[in-house]
């Protein structure tokens, strides 16, 4: 670490008289007015001729580009270039709050937090730049019993990432905190490795260490566009001349959304700028030590922290102002005006929780442009359209505390060519161009800020950009009483409030316990096991790959661990895996002709298992990929009674003897020919999907009930699918399985073929595990002892503890009407010290608990479904019986 | 009998600001009047406290939903996309505070000629004068309008049996009726009148139209007189023309024709412009004069209409012979007959008429009547892009709020811009607790803004609910509103009131 310092003299000549100068004024902290001397720095740093060539261009030089660097230097890379429009951390960086705090909703997320504090507190002694780093630890209150729960979940979470926290008392608060009125608080999480820091400064320590390791930082130099060639970048144009480059890094915070759309080939980054406001009073009296806690208040909406003897405090109002919807140059940046009138429920917040602060003086209300994305998460990783285009932004506000460990991510991810860690939940092919609405976003990030401090309870859905994808069927199903919850911009049934039934307004139904849903989800739950239902299930991503030759089956083979030359009209559930055998995708294949086949992948992979196909497939005109979601609707009709249903709509016997499982084939259901029916359901039980080109969509759904009457049809949502696929312990990919996941671990070895003619991708990894063994396993787990009416309802992401030690965690959970108890699944391995591999008997003999926000419940482990659940064998012995009695 | 309490109480009610609160004619008056005369200082405390005490505090959908029992609002129905006429639309409502209301409302737009026609009403006395006029004056101002062609058109299909033309589309809210009774007798009044233009009028002539108002005016206050005289066979007709005869009522009309906006007034109606100045603030610019005791002009006119002999009496105490508030007033027939004629028409009158202390008092110091008219005066505006809007109400809303205060919250309603200045702590030394006072205060302002879809709703709110800081305060709101019928009008009048906007791209293009 010495060396660092020594190295930071060795710096381009850029950086030298920025470095001086802002050591001699850090002083009086003049990161939140301009200061002449950087500007003068940074118009010498100008002068410095830019390289005509380069292996990495990142453009933005805030705290997410000077982390990519810094990063991208570490990892061994040479000829980086940053290019900064402005001046290094003089947008979103230079007015942040400067807090770094783990208390993030998903583990992702608290780990790169966790990672980044670690980076800033050794980052002055690495570069000898005074970062302001102070570790104050932070306060979440919780002003009542929801919230609290809420904190005391993260708080179990934080504990498997080996986070230090505890939840405390009030009164505890008092101790910790001297401002604090503690009496309207029911408790509060105390998070002691919480820092803050300057984030310009940090900023500056990232450049400096970037700088030292020989990343080349030009100022004032903006990107026009990017270069692209054949689908790769090739360079930059910028507004300095032209950067012949490999890779290129967009973190371009609050104008990256631009900045993708000017690339020669189109890259959507779905991010939009809100205002955002936070107050700075003179110092108190006492001053207020440097070292108080932070505070989050998050049902106040505010947070607090210690600012030069006084306080800085800002927060995520419910009436959030989008900015900047048609682009850049209608406001400065640094021109951002103060509005009181907006802060002041945020200012009331605060008066409420430190009533002292009443006779404190202002300072300033600084307005921070802040961007947020879609779904509260940052975006990351390489896009689909342009390789060699990576895109880091879109932090939520989060920008400091993500920083460090998004850079890390990122860079690691352009060093392997895969990320290092399960971030799917901020890969930016989660969206796709459906995303990129300005309309869209703009309204979608008023919801997502006041979202980061609102409640969130399990299965809270947006609200706004909603309708955007619909089946035809939207309609019907909206009259008869369809709740919706929308996935990948599709509207998805959730369940059908009966007639006359009212459920509690949106609100009021927020609840950690037991749903006001419940009867109604058991009761489609209790139709599909005994009748048969209809679930519209039409956000499917769906596509079709053919071609003239064996092509198309030579390319699956390639892609699939399972065989897919199977006899035509046979489907198979197969994993996509990657080199590491894990899952990059998870899917069903059906062999619709000899050389072409029909593959069924969840909805948010649209966009990633398309590149993912794309990324293998041989550049042959005979081969072609098609995306075919939009054109078929499916219906999946479960449940013992769908066989009936459609062979009365089709005079053609269903039964399973003339229609076994796991078997398409084209047919007519009513007067619709060419409906793809397939005999299978996504959950275990027995029935079809039905794949109906959409403009049959309304007559097949119409005929389906009007014969489905006598046996009792209804229509069912996502949640009765949930729960029966559950407790049949399917895994679904992004909830289950991710990329770090291969089927031995997950007891699918029987979907993996390691015998098949070709090798495929993941092959030698899996053989490799096979060998060794597993050191992590899927399980399901039954809770014992819980009550469904009065306890705390498990979610994802409780601790699975196995005689008593921490063992994994759980990926889902839903309620098992069948079984009358909850169902966990999740992944276990073995304690550290222990043989890192996993056997039948360490699951089978160990006492299993599940911890639901801090307490625990024993759970029964199981490695195999109950093989009672599936009532096939039960139905088969029927139709038995039944033709026997009609042969008599 | 409904009818005889009704007048009764409605005599009683208004009587005690509008004609007079001397002992000689409070003494013969009958309980219920001494009940809701106001008792000076502490007692008018005492009793606004008790009342609000046995009053309940109403929830703010219940406040709302008496605030917008009358409201109506009309736009003006675009062509293409575009509105051609210079008025966008108007809002209305109003607000009780007799029971029943006094106050009436007219709105109409001109089918045979060009323009609108809007007018606030106030009664006194009873409703039956201001009645009256809400049906009757735009006739007779939409007809002195017509040009001798179209006079003479009606005049034939009338004569033949044809269907006529409508004159006026009326814009009106279900609570504004229309007595059926006697529509029959009005009817040939108004084409009585007709004929007599068409007689007087020589063909291609263009009526002028302050002209036109002043004789509409003139001509509905004569007839209403004449039908009182003369009488109706219908026994019911009879009573009511002299009921409207005896009653009294202010009229404030605007007409507005492309950029020409004119405001006929007689009486204390008001018809306020307002006004955007280039900073986008609203000022108020005055369009009407109130006919009342205090203004100068006024009470010259008054003078010079009477013997010097009579100086002292005509204007007493401000009041019109110590009595009537307005100078100018529709019907109120006691203070235009001969006291012979009045005597003649109560004695061959319906019984319940001659037995009315009221009716049959003669005014003091009568000595050469008429003392009052309906002639109104009439004040023609050119209207300007920066006109934005034209306030028309009845003085119910004029002594609650300033005619500045009351342009000021229109206008900020209308633009739904609250011209709030940003505030800027610049180099001030302001604590947390005092900034939040502050803006806690602005918000209060704000919040009230958008609870309306009616900017006339919205005014009555500010009139009935604002408090010292000219804010709303649903806690005064609740208790104004639910005061008891014999109460509320000692703390408000009834409140009328027409908000006209124009369309500034119109009028900018003409």
């Amino acid at each position: 670490m010495r060396s660092c310092v020594r190295s930071s003299r060795a710096l381009s000549p850029v950086l030298i008289p920025r470095l001086l100068s802002d050591a001699s004024c850090w002083g009086a902290r003049r990161s939140l007015s301009c200061s002449p001397r950087r500007l003068t720095a940074a118009a010498e740093g100008n002068s410095a001729p830019l390289p005509s060539q380069a292996r990495v261009v990142i453009c933005g030089g805030g705290i997410v580009g000077t982390s990519v660097a810094y990063h991208l230097a570490k990892l061994g890379w040479t000829e980086v270039v940053l290019l900064e429009q402005g001046r290094l951390g003089a947008g979103t960086t230079r007015l942040c709050a400067g807090i770094v705090s783990v208390a993030k909703p998903i583990f992702i997320e608290s780990k790169m937090a966790d990672y980044s504090n670690t980076l800033y507190e050794r980052l002055e002694e690495e570069t000898g730049v005074k970062t302001g780093y102070v570790r104050t630890g932070s306060l979440c209150l919780a002003q009542n019993q929801d919230r609290f729960i809420s904190l005391k979940r993260l708080a179990s979470r934080l504990k498997v990432l080996g986070i230090n926290c505890s939840v405390i008392k009030p009164k505890e608060v008092a101790k910790l905190h001297p401002l604090v009125n503690i009496h309207d608080l029911v408790g509060a999480l105390h998070l002691p490795g919480d820092a803050v820091v300057s984030p310009p400064d940090v900023c500056h320590a990232l450049a400096v260490a970037a700088a030292s390791h020989g990343v080349q930082i030009h100022e004032r130099t903006s990107v026009n566009h990017v270069l692209v060639e054949k689908g790769h970048v090739t360079g930059v144009e910028t507004d300095r001349g032209p950067i012949e480059c490999e890779y290129f890094v967009n973190c371009a915070g609050q104008w990256a959304y631009e900045l993708g759309q000017v690339s020669e080939v189109k890259v959507s980054v779905p991010l939009h700028g809100c205002e955002h406001f936070y107050l700075l009073t003179k110092a108190l009296e006492p001053p207020l030590q440097p070292s108080t806690p932070v505070l989050m208040d998050m049902d106040g909406r505010i947070y607090v922290r210690a600012w030069q003897g006084g306080i800085l405090s800002g927060g995520f109002e419910k009436n959030p102002k989008p900015i900047f919807t048609e682009g850049r140059n209608q406001l400065e940046i640094q021109n951002m005006q103060e509005d009181w009138d907006h802060f002041e429920p945020m200012l009331s917040a605060l008066l409420r929780r430190m009533p002292s602060l009443d006779s404190c003086e202002i300072h300033q209300l600084v307005n921070c442009p802040e961007s947020f994305t879609p779904d509260m998460r940052c975006l990351m990783g390489e896009t689909t359209g342009v390789h060699g285009y990576f895109v880091l932004a879109g932090m939520n506000s989060s920008g400091l505390s993500f920083a460090g460990g998004a850079g890390r991510y990122l860079a690691e991810w352009m060093t392997f060519g895969y990320p290092t860690d399960h971030i799917w939940p901020l890969d930016i092919t989660r969206f796709g161009n459906l995303q990129s609405s300005r309309t869209f976003l703009r309204h979608r990030v008023m919801e997502v800020m006041p979202l980061l401090y609102e409640l969130k309870v399990p299965r809270w859905d947006f609200q706004t950009g909603r309708q955007l994808r619909t089946s035809p069927l939207y309609d019907r199903l909206d009259t008869q009483g369809a709740r919706w919850m929308e996935k990948h911009g599709f509207e998805r049934a959730k369940y059908f409030v009966p007639a006359g039934k009212d459920l509690l307004a949106l609100d009021q139904s927020k609840t950690f316990y037991k749903p006001d849903w419940f009867d109604i989800v058991g009761a489609e739950v209790k139709c599909c096991k005994e009748a048969v239902c209809v679930i519209d299930m039409s956000s499917f991503t769906k596509f079709e790959l053919s071609s003239t030759g064996d092509q198309a089956l030579e390319l699956l083979q390639h892609l699939c661990a399972n065989d897919l030359d199977v006899p035509v009209g046979h489907i198979v559930h197969t994993g996509m895996l990657n080199e590491r055998g894990g899952y990059e995708n998870d899917c069903s294949v059906v062999r619709i002709s000899k050389n072409s086949f029909f593959i069924i992948s969840p909805t948010d992979q649209q966009v990633r298992c398309w590149a993912w196909i794309k990324k293998h497939m041989p550049s042959d005109p005979q081969l072609h990929l098609e995306d075919v979601s939009w054109k078929y609707t499916a219906l999946n009709l479960i449940g013992p009674r769908a066989m009936d249903v459609l062979s009365e709509l089709s005079y053609v016997s269903m039964t399973p003897e003339h229609f076994p499982s796991l078997f398409c084939k084209e047919m007519s259901v009513g007067y619709a020919n060419g409906i793809r029916v397939m005999s299978m359901t996504h959950t275990g039980e027995p029935g079809f999907m039905l794949y109906i080109p959409i403009e049959y969509a309304l007559h097949v759904y119409n005929e389906v009930m009007s014969v489905g009457q006598k046996y009792g049809i209804r229509n069912a949502g996502y949640y009765a699918l949930r729960s029966l696929r559950i407790e049949k312990f399917f895994a679904f990919w992004g909830q289950d399985l991710d990329t770090f996941t291969t089927p031995l671990e997950c007891g699918r070895e029987f979907r993996v073929k390691f015998d098949k003619d070709t090798d495929f991708i993941g092959r030698a990894a899996l053989l490799k595990q096979r060998q060794e063994g597993v050191s992590r396993r899927f399980i399901m787990l039954v809770l014992e002892d819980h009550d469904a009416e009065l306890d705390l309802w498990p979610w994802w992401g409780e601790p699975i503890y196995r005689n008593g030690e921490l063992a994994g965690v759980t990926t889902s959970s839903a309620y098992s009407y069948t079984l009358e108890r909850h169902v966990c699944l999740g992944f276990v391995s073995p304690p550290p010290g222990a043989p890192p591999i996993i056997t039948p008997d360490f699951i089978n003999r160990g006492d299993y608990e599940v911890d639901i926000a801090g307490q625990r419940y024993p759970a029964k482990a199981k490695l195999y479904p109950f093989s009672s659940l599936f009532t096939q064998q039960r139905r088969r012995k029927d139709d038995m019986e039944l033709s026997n009695f009609q042969g008599k | 009998m409904p009818v005889t309490s009704q007048l009764f109480k409605a005599l009683g009610s208004r009587e005690i600001r509008k004609i007079c609160r001397s002992a000689v004619l409070l003494r013969p008056l009958t309980a219920p009047w001494q009940r809701s005369c106001p008792p000076a200082g502490a007692g008018q405390r005492h009793g606004y406290r008790t009342s609000s005490e046995r009053c309940y505090n109403l929830t703010p959908p219940q406040v709302n939903s008496i605030l917008k029992a009358n409201e109506y609002s009309f736009k003006v129905p675009e062509f293409d996309g575009k509105n051609v006429s210079s008025v966008a639309g108007f809002d209305s409502n109003q607000l009780p505070a007799n029971a029943p209301i006094e106050d009436r409302r007219s709105a109409a737009t001109c089918l045979q000629t060009r323009g609108m026609l809007m007018g606030v009403f106030d009664g006194h006395a009873g409703c039956a004068c201001a009645q009256a006029l809400s049906e009757r004056l735009f006739y007779y101002i939409a007809v002195s309008l017509l040009p001798h062609e179209t006079l003479l058109e009606i005049e034939s299909a009338m004569e033949a049996g044809r269907p006529v033309q409508p004159i006026l589309q009326w814009h009106k809210h279900p609570n504004d009726y229309f007595s059926k009774e006697a529509s029959r007798l009005y009817f040939n009044s108004l084409r009585t009148y007709w004929q007599e233009l068409i007689d007087l009028n020589n063909p291609g002539e263009k009526p002028d139209i302050k002209e036109a108002l002043v004789t509409a005016f003139k001509r509905l206050d004569s007839d209403i007189s004449l039908e009182a005289q003369v009488g109706d066979p219908n026994a019911f007709l009879n009573y009511w023309v002299l009921r409207v005869a005896f009653s009294g009522a202010t009229a404030c009309v605007a007409h507005v024709d492309g950029n020409d906006l004119h405001i006929a007034n007689t009486g204390d109606g008001r018809a306020v412009l307002g006004v955007q100045e280039e900073d986008g603030s609203f000022t108020a610019h005055t369009l009407s004069n109130d006919h009342n005791g205090q203004n100068e002009d006024e009470v010259k006119r008054v003078l010079s209409e009477h013997p010097p002999s009579e100086a002292k009496t005509v204007v007493k105490q401000d009041r019109l012979l110590g009595l009537l508030m307005p100078f100018r007033a529709f019907g109120d027939v006691k203070f235009k007959w001969s006291i012979d004629l009045q005597k003649r028409v109560l004695e061959s009158g319906p019984d319940q008429l001659y037995e009315n202390e009221h009716t049959k008092f003669i005014p003091p110091n009568y000595h050469t009547p008429p003392y009052l008219t309906a002639e109104p005066e009439v004040i023609h505006h050119k209207l300007r892009p920066q006109d934005r809007f034209l306030v028309l109400a009845t003085d119910g809303l004029w002594e609650t709020l300033h005619r500045q205060e009351v342009v000021r919250i229109v206008g900020e309603y209308l633009t739904g811009v609250h011209h709030q200045q940003p505030i800027s702590v610049g180099g001030y030394r302001v604590t947390l607790g005092q900034m939040q006072g502050l803006l806690m205060e602005r918000r209060a302002r704000v919040s009230s803004t958008f609870e309306d879809q009616n900017a006339a709703t919205h005014l009555i709110r500010h009139a009935v609910g604002n408090n010292e800081f000219g804010t709303v305060d649903h806690e005064r709101l609740s208790k104004m509103l639910s005061l008891p019928e014999e109460l509320a009008r000692m703390y408000r009048d009834d409140i009328t009131i027409i908000i006209v906007q124009f369309n500034p791209h119109v009028i900018g293009a003409q």
